[in-house]
């Protein structure tokens, strides 16, 4: 499988955002660059609205992932609860 | 191959045709394998002028910036014209030479160099 | 009436699609005149999917939360006196490119994606277009902000838009844009779209801005960030436009792929300043450019390259060549600007030994071999007080417009590369065999390049003169925006700042 990659800007909002993606992608592996944090996976990344809100510890908008997101790479599926980008080869 | 075009009648005016320089012709020379002058140069030049001047006022002005440049034996140089070899006549001028618009003249020098190997 | 509030795909749906319009009384062929001409087939336009279904409530809504937050810290940065925090400098001469060469790129690409989100049959894609027009008006808004306080402080900043049209080196960013905005619709975003946003924009705007960062430089990262942000969407419309074109006819896959060989080659081309950027301009080093590049787009692009393959599209057959290029690209680049830089709008210098060092460690393949015995060699020609300046003007190549520093990395890359064709009569010259097929499968376009060399000698850059015409007509304040950084006025100011005799 190739590997997807996200990247956000290392702040305190994408700070949940990462450990949520962390907690439901074991695999993933993350790095931390200057001012930016970036996240790798085989295949696929998912990030649950539901487990950010939780580690947030208020609500969340999927598609407020704008406002930190730096680059991505794969297709992308989002919908109100879930947003995820994956290769399929 | 054509460029994909709204219109039929598309073309190009050519924007550095001969008759843009004011008689002169471009050349341009480099020094092979010495990267210290990052890239051939280029020259308008009067096609009368016989090599023997650009010789001495063109490639003598501006490559002599390289500590070596003063240990060529010019009886020793390889030339090339338009990358095929070439012995150019020293009193005959550019035109006799060969040389048209936009001709690239490169030298070969046969000094040992003590930048030799990284091509300096 | 029901307050339920619209799932995603639904709000979509309304605000995007149900915002077209059936012409019932002018034909809609009449509507989209360039949707044709380039031979792209699109039998349905309802398949376009936008991926992040972004509506233009959502767009202002964090367009507007990202404005805040973006100058908040522009106030912050230059109250503070933001530009005494950089580790040094020389640092700046980075920003100075960023302005002069980039940002105008940014408003270019406004334009045609203005246009292209004119002249798109499909809804879909034409809203995407319009609100990644609208970003690139901001970006270079934006950076423009932010260099304005830098622009108080130091010299080469100031003429930024003049020098666009005019400047040696800067033609080579203004063609590539031109060269995308008089192409077609399709093209233009496979072009831009595709090629550029999403293959190669992360190597400028991921890693450098990282650098940035790195370096103290908070208006920068912020900027950079903050359009990387808008960069994400972007790249999902880049990809989608590149499925989208491909499922519509087996057609378009031939012209696609042309399109893919061609601009990719022309981004990777003018990516070569980035990587003297990251190489030689960051004082404080985060990753090399050959990190960058494998990271970025052998490992990402090779990623999406394997996906594509599915519709029959490879990657471009030059992979090989770029793969080797990486070991010498910053080096080509950072030693044309340095001895060439009595004409440019910035600073150049001789590398610290301790970034010699970080060099050789990065590039053990090719630095101590090829490169750094030129800047032994600068070494001892400034120590006596002789720094290198190169006389004359450099033979550019007819496609990219860069000067012909590309060597023949795969055989001796002590050899620059020869390639020549004829077209009417008249010998046109380029980098590489790349440059020379674009040329010919387009010599039309090509003949009309404004070649800065060729201008000067017909007398179009301040009339015939010599050098110091040409100066006046870039506007570049010879002296103070140009040449060494050591014993610039720069330099004098930031030492005098910082207490440093």
């Amino acid at each position: 499988m190739s590997k997807v990659l996200i990247a956000f800007q290392d702040n305190d909002e994408a700070r949940y955002i990462v450990q949520a993606i962390e907690e439901d992608n074991p695999e993933a592996t993350v790095y931390f660059e200057p001012a930016m944090i970036r996240i790798e996976n085989e295949g696929s990344l998912t990030i649950n609205k539901a487990t950010v809100e939780e580690r947030m510890g208020c609500e969340w908008e999927v598609q407020s992932i704008h406002v930190n997101l730096l680059t991505l790479t794969g297709h992308i599926d989002e919908d109100d609860d879930y947003f995820t980008v994956h290769w399929d080869n | 191959m054509a460029t994909l075009a709204l219109r039929a009648d598309y073309h190009g005016d050519r924007k550095d045709s001969a008759d843009k320089f004011g008689g002169a012709i471009l050349v341009y020379i480099n020094w092979d394998k010495h990267l210290f002058f990052y890239s051939a140069k280029a020259f308008p030049l009067d096609p009368n002028m016989p090599f023997a001047a650009v010789l001495e006022h063109v490639i003598g002005t501006h490559f002599c910036q390289h500590p070596e440049y003063k240990d060529i034996d010019w009886g020793t140089v390889e030339w090339s014209l338009n990358n095929e070899p070439f012995q150019p006549v020293m009193d005959k001028s550019l035109a006799e030479n060969g040389f048209d618009h936009k001709c690239l003249l490169r030298f070969k020098t046969a000094e040992k160099s003590a930048f030799a190997d990284a091509g300096v | 009436m029901s307050t339920k509030k619209l799932n995603l795909k639904d709000k979509y749906r309304l605000l995007t699609r149900d915002l077209d319009w059936d012409f019932s009384y002018e034909d809609r062929k009449d509507a989209f005149p360039f949707e044709e001409f380039e031979g792209i087939k699109i039998t349905d336009w309802d398949k376009w999917e936008d991926p992040f279904r972004l509506t233009m409530d959502a767009y202002w809504k964090y367009q507007a939360e990202k404005e805040k937050k973006l100058y908040a810290i522009y106030d912050a940065f230059s109250q503070n006196n933001g530009h005494l925090n950089v580790t040094d400098a020389r640092y700046v001469n980075a920003i100075k490119i960023f302005l002069t060469a980039v940002s105008p790129g940014e408003l270019a690409a406004h334009s045609g994606f203005a246009f292209t989100g004119r002249h798109m049959g499909g809804i879909g894609a034409r809203i995407a277009a319009q609100m990644q027009s609208l970003d690139e008006l901001r970006h270079i808004q934006t950076q423009i902000h932010a260099m304005s306080h830098y622009n108080k402080f130091f010299d080469g900043f100031d003429e930024f838009s003049h020098m666009h049209d005019r400047v040696w080196y800067i033609s080579v960013v203004k063609s590539f844009f031109d060269d995308a905005r008089s192409a077609g619709p399709f093209e233009f975003m496979v072009a831009i779209g595709f090629s550029f946003e999403y293959v190669l924009t992360n190597l400028l705007f991921v890693p450098f801005m990282s650098g940035a960062a790195y370096n103290g430089d908070m208006a920068t990262v912020t900027f950079g960030f903050s359009a990387q942000s808008d960069e994400a969407r972007h790249m999902t419309l880049g990809l989608e436009i590149i499925k989208f074109l491909l499922e519509q006819h087996e057609d378009n896959v031939p012209i696609v792929q042309k399109w893919i060989d061609k601009w990719l080659w022309r981004g990777y081309r003018i990516l070569t300043v980035v990587a003297m950027m990251m190489d030689y301009m960051l004082p404080q080093k985060v990753m090399s450019w050959k990190e960058a590049w494998e990271l970025y787009f052998e490992q990402a692009g090779g990623a999406l390259f394997k996906d594509l393959e599915r519709y029959g599209i490879k990657m471009p057959d030059y992979t090989d060549l770029i793969k080797a290029e990486k070991e010498h690209l910053s080096h080509q680049a950072w030693w044309t600007f340095y001895t060439n830089s009595q004409a440019t709008a910035f600073h150049t210098w001789i590398p610290s030994n301790q970034e010699l060092d970080w060099l050789s460690e990065k590039y053990p393949e090719t630095f101590d071999k090829y490169y750094r015995p030129r800047w032994e060699m600068a070494k001892e020609m400034a120590d006596k007080g002789e720094r290198y300046y190169n006389e004359g003007l450099p033979q550019l190549c007819q496609t990219c417009q860069i000067p012909m520093i590309y060597t023949d990395v795969q055989n001796d890359p002590r050899d620059i590369v020869y390639r020549s064709t004829k077209y009417q009569g008249e010998r046109f010259h380029f980098c590489s065999d790349q440059c020379q097929h674009i040329f010919e499968n387009e010599p039309e376009k090509y003949v009309h390049s404004w070649l800065p060399v060729h201008q000067i000698f017909q007398g179009n850059c301040g009339g015939p003169g010599g050098l110091e015409k040409v100066m006046d007509y870039y506007k570049l304040d010879v002296g103070k925006a140009n040449m060494d950084y050591v014993g610039s006025p720069d330099e004098e100011r930031w030492k005098t700042w910082k207490g440093v005799a």
